[in-house]
């Protein structure tokens, strides 16, 4: 009951902010809007017990992303970028898109009523209080199962970093 | 019908305790901070030879209670042009982020607000950073040149800091393998050794980048006075105001329990495996007893009545303390059998002295360094960020990994590993130097190409 009424109410905020970051015209208004709905994402996290992927979202996306997109935006003039128009004109193949995504998520709702275990995966549900401590489990998979996917992973990173840096530099 | 109250009811089952601490701080807090405020400022005066406040109450002992009625009563102005919602939210935003991350925190085996979450030092850091919030949006919404400025600079500021206090807080994690605040602590007791100690570079990283965190002198650009008139309070009064004053005395709070946790042992007592300085638990009574003493000396200088009976009434509230922090040390010398049944009260309350006293040491170490060092420039703040902090965390980490792997194959355990740590410390101090020398060359090289370019063209 508690867990569905969390749910219910962190899915709520997060799907209302995210509406709303859309339709502001006040860049730092949409931005704030879009910093509510990762902390509502991160309460999602949270009530399905995985701490660890809670506070990453928080410290990643809230703490570290959106405070450099906020600084980005406030050196922009916000007095021009109002007068543009915002919004790109493509309503149709907007509809079209949106029908085929919710048309995939309808077959799957009904592909996984018509035959069990073929649609979406149905599991069990653990007890919560015999959970492995989620940052402990989750370090292991990372470094002993998938330690080379991860590693090239972080190299791609790396490469990605020095070239934004080799291209942002003066050429002397 | 009673579908609809389960939910609230089995919410109020599961998380009374943890609500009523979350309430208690919150209301104890602001007066704590005022007190730290007057502490602030009667230390400021102290190091410049004066008295400091001296009037509401003894030793101006009354004077945060007297400043908060000031502020209560203030006129709140919201500029004209300012953008009143995000005016409104900003300073909440401050103070609900500091005051959440609090929740986190071990004080002492048996108190703590969130029971025993896993993620511990992660959740301290992760909530309070995004106190940073509210003063950009604050900075920005007040739509003032000197607002923004400030809001600009605390946000880079926090950016470049926040990733060698992190480095810094990883390679002691190297030491525990849990980021629960609990368990840090008891690998502690069990080394017998403060991580401070073993990963001195470490500490001396997250002491320099959690002043620049909390926005402290030297490094408070984000409100620096004499260039900025307030940063991004310019525009803020009366209640709002005190809101980010409350907001930056709770970070103070944060960054000092994090590294009491992390690097000076937490609730332990200095050397708690050391047996023949167990006198030292006899210290926190005495410690009271003295400054109850004290308080009742100085009441016959009062000048009035009101004073007299104030401070006879702290020396009073001392006594009580010492007492309850006498009883559990007391007794047992009195009867042995009562050890067992003292055990937890001990643990308890001798902790929270503990762990209350490093804090406050560190938050004087904060206020020495404020009142001794000039004001950095602003590139000069980046450059020690980037240049210096940065490499010297990184470097750091690798080589306390290094020293692990090291000790573990010598089989070293508590002060034995001081023998591998501290060279891996100076190895990562020099490393770092050779780097900012490297880059100081370089930079003269090319500022000294630039100047001929300039006297040629």
């Amino acid at each position: 009951m508690l867990d569905k009424v969390l749910f219910y109410f962190f899915a709520g905020i997060a799907v209302a902010s995210a509406v709303l970051m859309v339709t502001r015209r006040n860049v730092v208004h949409s931005a704030i809007f879009l910093i509510t709905a990762l902390l509502a994402t991160a309460g999602i996290f949270l009530q399905l017990r995985a701490e660890f992927l809670f506070i990453v979202q928080i410290i990643l996306y809230v703490g570290g992303i959106m405070v450099l997109f906020v600084f980005v935006i406030m050196l922009v003039n916000l007095d021009v970028a109002l007068q543009q128009i915002q919004f790109a004109r493509q309503k149709w193949v907007a509809l079209l898109v949106a029908l085929a995504l919710a048309g995939q998520v309808g077959l799957m709702f009904w592909s996984s009523k018509k035959m069990p275990g073929q649609g979406l995966p149905v599991l069990t549900a653990a007890v919560a209080e015999h959970l492995p401590p989620n940052s402990e489990a989750l370090a292991k998979s990372l470094f002993d199962s998938y330690l080379l996917p991860f590693e090239i992973a972080s190299v791609l990173l790396l490469v990605a970093m020095i070239g934004a840096v080799v291209m942002a530099k003066k050429r002397t | 019908m009673n579908a609809a109250f389960q939910a609230p009811i089995e919410f109020l089952k599961l998380f009374w305790a943890p609500l009523l601490c979350g309430v208690a701080v919150v209301a104890i807090l602001p007066l704590i901070a005022g007190y730290i405020v007057l502490v602030e400022r009667k230390i400021m005066a102290d190091m410049q030879a004066r008295l400091g406040p001296m009037r509401v109450g003894p030793h101006g002992l009354l004077q945060p209670i007297a400043d908060a009625v000031k502020l209560l009563i203030k006129e709140d102005i919201i500029p004209e042009n300012a953008d009143k919602l995000v005016f409104w939210l900003a300073p909440v935003l401050s103070v609900g982020a500091a005051l959440l991350s609090l929740a986190g925190l071990a004080i002492g085996p048996a108190f703590q607000i969130a029971q025993d979450i896993n993620i511990g030092i992660l959740f301290v850091v992760g909530i309070s950073a995004l106190g940073i919030f509210g003063i950009v949006l604050g900075g920005w919404a007040s739509n003032s040149h000197y607002s923004l400025m400030g809001a600009l600079r605390s946000s880079a500021q926090l950016v470049s800091y926040e990733t060698a206090a992190g480095m810094a807080l990883v390679s002691a994690l190297l030491f525990t393998g849990t980021l629960n605040t609990k368990s840090i602590v008891e690998a502690q007791s069990k080394e017998g050794i403060w991580f401070a100690l073993l990963a001195p570079v470490a500490f001396f990283t997250y002491l320099v980048a959690s002043v620049a965190e909390t926005n402290r002198a030297p490094f408070d650009l984000p409100e620096a006075e004499s260039e900025l008139v307030a940063g991004y309070m310019t525009e803020f009064s009366g209640f709002r105001w005190s809101l980010y004053f409350l907001a930056e005395y709770t970070n103070m709070i944060v960054v000092a329990s994090v590294a009491t946790t992390l690097f000076l042992g937490g609730w332990l007592r200095p050397f708690a495996r050391v047996s023949w300085l167990n006198f030292l638990d006899f210290a926190p009574p005495l410690l009271m007893i003295v400054i109850a003493a004290y308080c009742v000396l100085r009441v016959p200088k009062q000048p009035t009545r009101v004073q007299q009976v104030f401070l006879l009434a702290v020396a009073g509230l001392c006594f009580v303390v010492a007492l309850v922090l006498a009883a559990p040390v007391v007794l047992p010398v009195i009867k042995p059998s009562f050890r067992e049944a003292v055990a937890p009260f001990y643990a308890g309350i001798h902790g929270g002295f503990w762990f209350i006293f490093k804090v406050s040491a560190y938050i004087y170490l904060f206020m020495w360094l404020r009142f001794t060092l000039p004001r950095y420039r602003f590139d000069q703040l980046m450059r020690l960020g980037w240049h210096f902090l940065i490499p010297l965390s990184i470097i750091n980490v690798l080589l306390v990994g290094v020293a692990l792997i090291a000790g573990a194959y010598f089989h070293l355990q508590g002060w034995g590993l001081l023998l591998v740590t501290t060279p891996a410390a100076i190895v990562a101090l020099v490393a770092a130097l050779l780097i900012l020398a490297v880059e100081k060359e370089h930079d003269a090289k090319q500022e000294k190409t630039a100047a001929s370019d300039f006297y040629a063209g």
